[in-house]
């Protein structure tokens, strides 16, 4: 890039952008606003244009929407070639490009990444391959899984209650379907935002008549003589008659495509600095590789600069804009992705908003509102500071936590002048303990000078 | 200027027509203090700082502003310059209405009241309005066929709200010439700027609480004939409410439906004339809005940020000690949020004095902001977009005759008492 001035580069220069979703389209969109006037190429595996996820677990399912109708707008022309139906399957860094499953090659000055994630698949391959198994990730399937919902059946099984599986369960209700959850953790939301407010997603599960089950795994799923599930085995050795199955077990990130371009690509995601450049494999900056949205990890200020990767909306429109900043710009014009992550959710009839990282914290106080009525705010605090904070319909205050948390304010943060809880001292949060994953790199060489990182290959 | 005297300025009844001058010299202090110890909020991230603060209460009987105008006087009577606020605040006193109340009885009277207004539970309501008022403006301008001159406000912009609101709440249209007259009076004796103390001040405000009483002895008649007979419209609804909240206090129906009558279309007038003013002095404006109609409700926007029909609303008050902006705002002090100045709060809306269909004016604080956000906004954005689309559709050539047309009193409420405008006539209906 030295060797070449930045308007030029801006006017004749390659960018290829690899994932075409929410990231991806925004990304083209900043590039373009930014006065990008070279050749932009969008690739993406999905052969559908870039639409909105957050409907297909909601409104889709309900069926208020159809699943092909949650096409995301475009907020500009991009003029960009656009590759859909075909995945990226290698990156050579040496050349300088991007191959792809058709067998064709695409060249680039600079590189953006945003091939997001992808609904962890029930274990079991051949379990996961009976009829009436389900994941919820892409419109194709949310399409798929709507259509199995309307033909009623008698008992829906939802394995893993985090946001995805919550609101799954919340539509069957909805729908008058007999639903059972089952949840490793001592209670739905658990992981994203502990158990204390978990135990009150569970209350809210369970008033409205799902069969909720804790403290449980799912061991199993047989089929029947047409290969349709319709069983589960649990783990506390109770069988269940089930005819739908909706694994939620959380999402994995697509970096395999970027195995032996030696970057810092693994089970939490690909490394970024706070500009979103992507680090290689020893954790040393590259100039010509972006990324941004679900894929990412970056580490930021706020949070003891832990690498965080947020799975949000916001997160994937911010972080795009900034990649697509950086990637035209000169050093001193760079900017920083300082999200404060914000994420929404609607289940059993709760708006339920989270601002900052509610999981980085580990003592709670309720703040406003009143638990019983599930209209509340509470604050997540970690060494005597605000770190994020939940909202029960009471989403009206959340920007007044969100300039608590950017302000790194004490923690509990000064009582609200009217309708206090009860009880609002502060409790651990309850966070069940972090899954420790497969290492990711380990190092070789002696002689600290050979030293060098080796990617080591997950069980996949 | 000192921020006590661009305040007093900015309130003066001479300067309605362009108070901003005053405020941008006021944001040069963006949380100020000023006469009987009011803080004034003009900095747009300040105004929504301060909107989503639970330390901050819009319930007058927490706020001390009443009691520190009277203690602040050692007789303990109001001093004559006093008297206008103070009136105003007796006003509003005694039982709350939900824009003078905290959560949590604030969050139920709001969930209480939009159960009969809006979704989940009443989504139709306010599209059913829309048929409703294309018919009623269309009938206006019917009535102005072949005249050359009439007064947007008062037989254009005003008639359709009022239809709307008495419509919705159950109010018969008929009486309209009655509380139209006292909700004047009313609004006119609510003075919180200097020329409260003038003879003439002091007039209105005797006027003012009279009418007042009127409004509300009427309001109580239709409460108590909605008891007694049922009958349509939320009057009604609240009178005979089975929701999951049961039913508001009679002295809380009475002054949510105050607040729904008068709330409910004043600031909806307001703004259709606005728009129609705002147009006119954007030359080729409403050329570029008539071919493209779909830019009207980002004109609407627009024309709310630039000329807020509500200015501010002064029930807040500190609950504890504040700090903001380098000040502290003690524990008790009033608060205005100055709506219309965080609107043209350059930080916030580069180059903000400006008239733009260009700009995204969605953040303004038009309608408020944190959870006394406007409760009627879908209605209003209905019917002005209504009526500003026929308007254009239908008037041929209009041109204003005076600039800046004569105010109303209000401070809180601004808009223009009348708006005359020439024109070379109006189309048919039919025609596009
Ligand atoms: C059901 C559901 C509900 C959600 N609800 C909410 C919510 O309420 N609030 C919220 O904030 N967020 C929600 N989210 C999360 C939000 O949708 C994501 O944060 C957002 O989609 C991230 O965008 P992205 O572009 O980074 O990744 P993705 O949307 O995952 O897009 C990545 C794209 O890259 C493609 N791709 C992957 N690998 C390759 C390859 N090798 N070659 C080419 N293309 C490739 C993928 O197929 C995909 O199209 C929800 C997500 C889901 C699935
Ligand atoms: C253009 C028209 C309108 C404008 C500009 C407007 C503006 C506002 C503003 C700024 C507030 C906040 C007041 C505060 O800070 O406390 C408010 C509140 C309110 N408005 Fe409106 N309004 C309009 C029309 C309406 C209509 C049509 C209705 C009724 C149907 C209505 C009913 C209310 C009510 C009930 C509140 C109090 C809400 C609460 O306290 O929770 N408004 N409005």
């Amino acid at each position: 890039m030295i060797t070449r001035s930045l308007d030029a580069f801006k006017a004749n220069g390659q960018i290829v952008i690899v994932g075409a979703s929410l990231a991806g389209l925004r990304g083209a969109e900043a590039l373009r606003d930014e006065g990008f006037g070279g050749r932009l190429t969008i690739i993406g595996d999905e052969p559908h244009a870039p639409y909105d996820r957050p409907p297909l677990s909601k409104q889709v399912l309900e069926g208020w929407v159809k699943a092909d109708r949650t096409k995301l707008p475009h907020r500009r022309e991009i003029d960009a070639d656009w590759r859909l139906g075909v995945a990226a399957t290698g990156l050579d860094r040496t050349k300088k490009l991007v191959r792809l499953g058709d067998g064709t090659e695409v060249p680039f000055d600079r590189l953006l990444i945003t091939t997001g994630v992808r609904a962890r698949q029930w274990p079991n391959p051949a379990e996961a391959g009976l009829e009436g198994v389900f994941t919820v990730r892409t419109c194709d399937d949310a399409a798929r899984l709507q259509a199995a919902l309307a033909a009623r059946p008698r008992r829906v099984l939802i394995i893993g209650a985090g946001y995805i599986g919550s609101e799954m369960a919340s539509v069957c209700r909805k729908l008058g379907l007999d639903v059972t959850v089952a949840e490793r953790a001592a209670a739905p939301l658990a992981g994203a935002l502990g158990n204390v407010i978990g135990a009150i997603a569970a209350e809210m599960q369970r008033d409205a008549g799902v069969d909720l089950r804790t403290g449980v795994s799912v061991s199993a799923l047989e089929g029947d003589s047409r290969g349709h599930v319709c069983r589960a085995h649990l783990s506390d050795g109770t069988r269940l008659d089930v005819d739908l199955v909706l694994a939620s077990l959380g999402s994995i990130r697509n970096v395999e495509w970027l195995d032996g371009a030696r970057l810092a690509a693994g089970y939490w995601g690909l490394g970024c600095d706070a500009g979103c450049r992507v680090f290689d494999v020893h954790g040393v900056v590259t100039d010509d590789i972006f990324v941004a949205g679900d894929v990412a990890r970056s580490p930021h200020v706020l949070f003891g600069y832990q690498f965080l990767s947020m799975e949000h909306w916001d997160n994937a429109v911010l972080g795009a804009a900034v990649a697509a900043h950086n990637m035209v710009c000169e050093e001193l014009d760079r900017r920083a992705h300082l999200l404060v992550p914000t994420n929404w959710s609607g289940q059993f009839g709760v708006n339920i908003k989270s601002v900052g990282v509610p999981s980085f914290g580990d003592e709670i106080a309720f703040t406003q509102g009143a638990v019983t009525e599930r209209r509340f705010a509470a604050a997540y605090g970690r060494n005597g500071r605000i770190v994020g904070a939940v909202t029960f319909n009471q989403g009206k205050w959340l920007q007044h936590y969100e300039a608590l948390i950017m302000r790194s304010s004490p923690f509990p943060p000064p009582p609200a002048g009217f309708d206090v809880p009860a009880d609002a001292r502060s409790v651990p949060a309850d966070f069940p303990p972090r899954g420790v994953g497969a290492p990711d790199v380990i190092l070789t060489g002696h002689d600290p000078n050979e030293r060098q990182a080796e990617l080591v290959q997950p069980p996949r | 200027m000192t921020p006590e005297q661009a305040f007093a300025e900015a309130m003066k009844f001479e300067n309605r027509p362009n108070p901003y001058p005053f405020f941008d010299e006021l944001r040069k202090t963006p949380v100020a203090r000023t006469a009987h110890g009011i803080y004034v909020v003009t900095g747009y991230k300040e105004i929504i700082a301060l909107a989503h603060d639970p330390r901050v209460s819009s319930d007058l009987r927490n706020g001390s502003l009443l009691a520190m105008i009277r203690g602040g006087d050692s007789s303990g009577a109001p001093s004559d310059a006093d008297s206008g606020m103070a009136e105003m605040l007796d006003k509003y006193g005694g039982d709350t209405m939900m824009i003078l109340s905290d959560p949590p009885d604030h969050s139920r009277m709001r969930r209480q009241a939009m159960r009969h207004f809006g979704p989940p539970h009443c989504p139709d309501l306010i599209p059913s309005m829309e048929e409703y008022s294309v018919r009623i403006v269309n009938d206006l301008l019917d009535k102005l066929k072949g005249k050359h001159r009439f007064d947007v406000v008062d037989d254009y912009a005003y008639p359709l709200p009022v239809a709307v609101i008495c419509k919705i709440l159950g109010v018969p249209v008929e009486d309209e010439k009655q509380f139209h007259v006292w909700i004047a009076e009313f609004l006119g004796g609510m003075d919180l700027g200097p020329e409260a103390a003038t003879e003439e001040g002091k007039r209105r405000q005797a006027k003012g609480r009279e009418s007042r009483t009127e409004l509300t002895k009427y309001l109580i008649g239709l409460i108590e004939r909605a008891e007694k007979k049922g009958g349509e419209g939320m009057i009604a609804q609240l009178v005979h409410d089975t929701g999951p909240d049961g039913r508001m206090s009679s002295s809380e129906i009475l002054q949510n439906c105050i607040l729904l009558l008068v709330a409910g279309h004043d600031s909806t007038v307001n703004l259709l004339a606005h728009c129609v003013l705002t147009l006119l002095r954007n030359p080729g404006s409403i050329d570029k809005l008539r071919k493209r109609p779909e830019l009207i409700p980002r004109a609407i926007e627009e024309v709310l940020r630039l000329e807020s029909s509500v200015q501010f609303f002064p029930s807040r008050s500190a609950l504890s000690d504040i700090e903001i902006a380098g000040t502290t705002i003690p524990s008790g002090a009033p608060i205005f949020l100055m709506y219309t100045a965080g609107n043209r709060d350059p930080a916030q809306f580069p180059d903000p004095n400006t008239f733009s269909l260009e700009r995204d004016a969605k953040e303004s604080l038009g309608w408020g902001a944190g959870v006394h956000t406007c409760f009627g906004g879908p209605l209003a954005r209905l019917e002005v977009n209504v009526g500003l689309e026929t308007f254009l559709r239908r008037v041929r050539n209009p041109r204003l005759v005076v600039d800046p047309p004569p105010y109303r009193p209000s401070q809180i409420f601004r808009g223009p008492l009348h708006c005359e405008i020439e024109i070379d006539g109006i189309e048919d209906r039919g025609a596009s």
